[in-house]
């Protein structure tokens, strides 16, 4: 299943809205191939990782998934969104280290060439169930 | 109640069909790239520079996305390479299977580049990959250069920034510097690439910049 909804005004916000809402529909495609592996269980929560250079509106997120599940039998299922902050490793001393506001160069050595080793993850990491 | 290990990519759908068409450009020897900026920065402008550069007998086409309208495609089927618009009816950015789909009237050993000109966009693009060998972002010098700070995840993903417009620097309260150093604050090594559509200025650079990129990517 794909949805894409594309009707307003307001260019911008509805951009951002969109993207959050393909994003959240393919969740769902994740959720009910799942579900039907375990025939009977019921799907509490969905477990996410979202890092922080995903381009990934948590609001709008939720947002759109509720637009999408709204009255169908995913009504009420909750997302829980685990944020992952941007961690770097410096390519000269190997340091591993936290890069929050865009503080990418080494802390240790000093030098500006670290590549990113965690924080544009988009992952469903886990479905909580209640199995019959 | 139980937990479940999922552990799958939101987008393993568009990955999947990404991969397939990564190995199809791979077997047919196609070097493919996929521009992203916000609308107005230049997309098209810079893909008519660089059509009318190439030579007649270069096998090079285009697909150029749009949430409506053909004009897009209409200026760049000018040059005689083959162009498709694809348009998306409103959605905000290009995924793997409209790609996919517009290629299946084209006969790919017939190409050896692929140009993707993606929606105007610098949020939904970013997580739908094409099959690309790169991503490429433009800024132009009209917008903000803290631009890539806060859309930081397309200045993350992406190989190259072509700076665009730089022609109008000296009537715009723009800092050419600090956009530089804002790039590279997000991708600590950023190439950066500054260009002028209308006088032409670096285009000389950009091409050659390509085709170092695709010798690169099939070691040619």
């Amino acid at each position: 299943m794909t949805i894409t909804i594309c009707h307003g005004t307001d260019f911008y916000n509805e951009f951002k809205y969109m993207h959050e809402l393909s994003i959240a529909s393919s969740i769902l495609d994740v959720v009910a191939k799942e579900a039907k592996t375990r025939p009977g269980a019921h799907i509490l929560k969905v477990g996410l990782r979202i890092g922080e250079l995903a381009g990934v509106d948590r609001d709008a997120l939720s947002f759109g998934w509720e637009v999408l599940t709204k009255d169908t039998e995913w009504d009420g299922l909750r997302l829980e969104i685990e944020d992952v902050p941007r961690r770097q490793r410096c390519s000269v001393c190997a340091h591993e280290f936290a890069a929050p506001d865009f503080m990418t160069q080494c802390p240790k050595c000093s030098d500006p060439l670290s590549v990113t080793i965690a924080g544009d993850e988009l992952d469903i990491a886990y479905l909580e169930v209640e199995e019959p | 109640m139980s937990q479940i290990a999922v552990e799958k990519k939101v987008l393993n759908e568009n990955q999947i069909v990404a991969e397939k068409l990564r190995e199809l450009f791979r077997q047919n020897g196609i070097f493919c790239f996929n521009l992203i900026s916000s609308p107005g920065s230049g997309k098209t402008a810079l893909l008519e520079r660089t059509l009318e550069r190439l030579p007649q007998d270069s096998r090079v086409a285009v697909l150029t996305g749009d949430l409506q309208t053909e004009n897009d495609a209409i200026r760049l089927s000018r040059f005689g390479f083959p162009v498709k618009q694809i348009i998306t009816g409103g959605t905000c950015h290009l995924d793997a299977r409209m790609v996919e789909k517009h290629l299946a009237q084209w006969k790919l050993e017939d190409l050896n580049t692929l140009i993707i000109e993606n929606v105007g966009n610098l949020v939904c693009p970013t997580g739908y990959d094409l099959g690309e060998a790169f991503k490429i972002v433009m800024l132009s010098v009209t917008e903000g250069e803290d631009k890539p700070l806060k859309y930081p995840s397309i200045f993350f993903k992406s190989e190259l920034m072509i700076l665009n417009k730089i022609d109008l620097l000296p009537y715009v309260p723009f800092d050419a510097a600090k956009a530089k150093e804002n790039a590279r604050k997000v991708h600590p090594g950023m190439e950066i690439l500054e260009v002028s559509c209308t006088t032409e200025q670096g285009l000389d650079e950009w091409m050659r910049w390509l085709e170092q990129k695709r010798s690169s990517v099939f070691g040619r």
